[in-house]
């Protein structure tokens, strides 16, 4: 799971009103490389929420000194965008759970694949 | 104004693949739409026939087109056209010079093709077609291996097989300017893919998909049903950025039986990954995720600038939701993740097409598109089937047959409004925004159908139907 994708994930266990975001617990995580493309990461900044994707690349150990309220005129930002690209795209979550922070549910990852299946009770 | 403007405008001739007929209009006109531009036929345009003549646009639209198009073989800068010889010459002498001119200089190479629809010349009838053109001041040499410029006279000898005329009924002289993506429908055949399962779509109507999903470059495409993620490896195709869910933990991990004949399990690394990664799109692959797509699993906001899916209509896969009829039982103290199969319960038809409705209403993109397919019942059909939506334009409605009595619709929709409390009234209001009514009962007349042809049941699938008694 990478975290762009974690960034637009929440919870949807039954009466949960607040599900975001989900707290990653990693067992394990790689880094694979994807070709760096600045006007994808330039189009994706506007629509994330940046505090869940600041708080998600510190827990896992890879903030690189992002800052914690986003910067203006990023698209020029050569390193900046590169920074972004990698959290958004190349650290991936292999192993782990994630968590809905209001009811406490974990939803497994396995192989890099989260499984958001809930229980018949639970949904 | 561009209808009228006769000899002073340029034409372009498309000569389309005499295959998905129905899907071909709309998907020219979305690519013409990407790069802003409409789509302006002749007055006699014929949407049936494999030869358009659109107007107003420039060589470089059509170029971008083509870089696109499965429906379309090539496209022609139109230099003359007619009924007969003599009318297509004079058709052609009446072109301004100055447009012809810098494609027959001395130092250029040329060839000359004869393409026909419908009948097979022979070679000697092939040249004789050739030299009939000889009053073309061509002043280059002819070189067939590797010509600086192509030409082409086309012939239309129509659409009825068992009624060839002997002249053509229309012809056609244009200068080659490119050939459109047919190849990718060879080289991405689910024949040669890695990871398929018993439903992957087709390549060639994979990419009709995304390209009348208008599906480009930087894009986030999302397909809520992915099986093998055939849709993907086609959106990926064009620069787009993917990620896909489905109910089915085997498909998205790859694990369990075989799709492909001669091979009982599926390998160690059969998955949509490795799918785009065997095309070289990896690089656009996000994630894929085992969810329901019924649940709200994504947090609010537009998020996708497209929606393209094929979901499950319990013909070849089932319907299924999380969920459970019975009495609602708590899953053993000992419950650890992964080892509990939630039960899933058959999911109506009806409520797949106002989920997948009220989803993208609230999680594309405004001016973003969402293409799927409905099943329909061909003698019951009609086109208030079609669900609709208050945010959502109806952009096209495909037909691909199926049977006699059943086929399935391509439908696009684009949306062209944010969501407001008050289109829950307006839902509820108009019968068309309810939900899809009259194909919850779409399996059973598919089997009846079989059922009455073969004098029994579908003998593939027996234990399948037992999902209906739900």
């Amino acid at each position: 799971m990478k975290l762009l994708t974690h960034n637009m994930l929440t919870s949807h266990v039954k009466g949960v009103t607040k599900g975001y975001p989900l707290l990653i617990k990693a067992t394990e995580v790689k880094v694979n490389e994807v070709e760096f493309n600045p006007q994808f990461v330039s189009r994706m900044i506007p629509k994330l929420e940046w505090s869940a994707l600041i708080h998600a690349a510190e827990g896992l150990g890879y903030l690189q000194d992002l800052p914690s309220t986003l910067v203006s005129n990023y698209e020029n930002d050569e390193d900046f965008l590169r920074k972004v690209h990698r959290v958004l795209l190349e650290v991936e979550v292999i192993e782990g759970t994630l968590q809905c922070p209001e009811s406490g549910r974990e939803f497994p990852i396995s192989r890099g694949v989260p499984n958001m299946l809930l229980n018949e009770d639970e949904s | 104004m561009a209808l009228h403007c006769g000899k002073t405008c340029r034409q372009y001739l498309l000569h389309l693949a005499h295959d998905n007929v129905d899907f071909r209009l709309p998907e020219i006109k979305s690519l013409l739409s990407l790069v802003g531009r409409q789509c302006v036929p002749t007055e006699t345009f014929n949407e049936r026939s494999p030869f358009w003549r659109l107007l107003g646009l420039s060589e470089d639209d059509v170029r971008s087109v083509m870089a696109r198009t499965v429906c379309a073989k090539s496209a022609f800068e139109l230099w003359g056209h007619g009924r007969t010889v003599s009318d297509l010459k004079s058709s052609i002498l009446e072109y301004p010079t100055e447009r012809m001119m810098p494609f027959l200089q001395q130092e250029s190479t040329y060839k000359i093709n004869v393409y026909t629809f419908n009948k097979t010349l022979s070679f000697k009838d092939r040249i004789e077609k050739i030299d009939a053109l000889d009053f073309l001041p061509f002043q280059g040499k002819v070189n067939l291996k590797d010509p600086d410029h192509i030409f082409c006279l086309l012939e239309d000898y129509g659409l009825d097989p068992n009624d060839i005329p002997d002249e053509p009924l229309y012809m056609y002289f244009g200068r080659f300017i490119a050939d459109g993506q047919r190849e990718l429908i060879r080289s991405h055949s689910v024949k040669k893919r890695h990871f398929i399962g018993n439903t992957s779509m087709d390549a060639g109507l994979s990419f009709i998909m995304a390209n009348h999903g208008k599906v480009k470059a930087h894009d986030l495409v999302y397909d809520p049903f992915v099986g093998t993620g055939s849709l993907l490896v086609a959106c990926s195709h064009f620069g787009a950025y993917v990620c896909g869910t489905d109910i089915d933990y085997n498909t998205i991990h790859g694990v369990g039986k075989a799709s492909r004949k001669n091979q009982k399990w599926r390998g160690p690394d059969e998955n949509i990954r490795a799918n785009l990664r065997q095309y070289g799109t990896e690089c656009f692959y996000v994630d894929v995720m085992v969810s329901d797509a019924s649940k709200p699993v994504w947090r609010k906001g537009a998020l996708f600038d497209a929606i393209i899916t094929d979901p499950p209509y319990g013909i070849r896969e089932s319907t299924r939701r999380t969920g459970s009829h019975k009495e609602i039982t708590t899953p053993p103290e000992n419950f650890a993740g992964e080892s509990h199969v939630p039960v899933s319960m058959e999911y109506h038809l009806s409520d797949i097409f106002a989920d997948l409705l009220n989803f993208a209403a609230h999680h594309l993109v405004l001016g973003g598109r969402l293409v799927y397919w409905l099943p329909v019942y061909r003698p019951e059909y009609c086109e208030e089937m079609v669900p609709l939506h208050p945010c959502f334009t109806l952009i096209s409605n495909s037909e691909q047959t199926l049977s006699s009595h059943t086929s399935r619709r391509l439908i696009t929709m684009e949306k062209t409004k944010e969501p407001e409390k008050s289109d829950v009234l307006a839902q509820l209001a108009d019968p068309r925004f309810s939900p899809y009514q009259g194909h919850n009962s779409f399996r059973e007349k598919y089997f009846s159908g079989i059922t009455k042809k073969n004098g029994k049941g579908n003998g593939k699938e027996p234990h399948r139907t037992k999902e209906n008694d739900g």
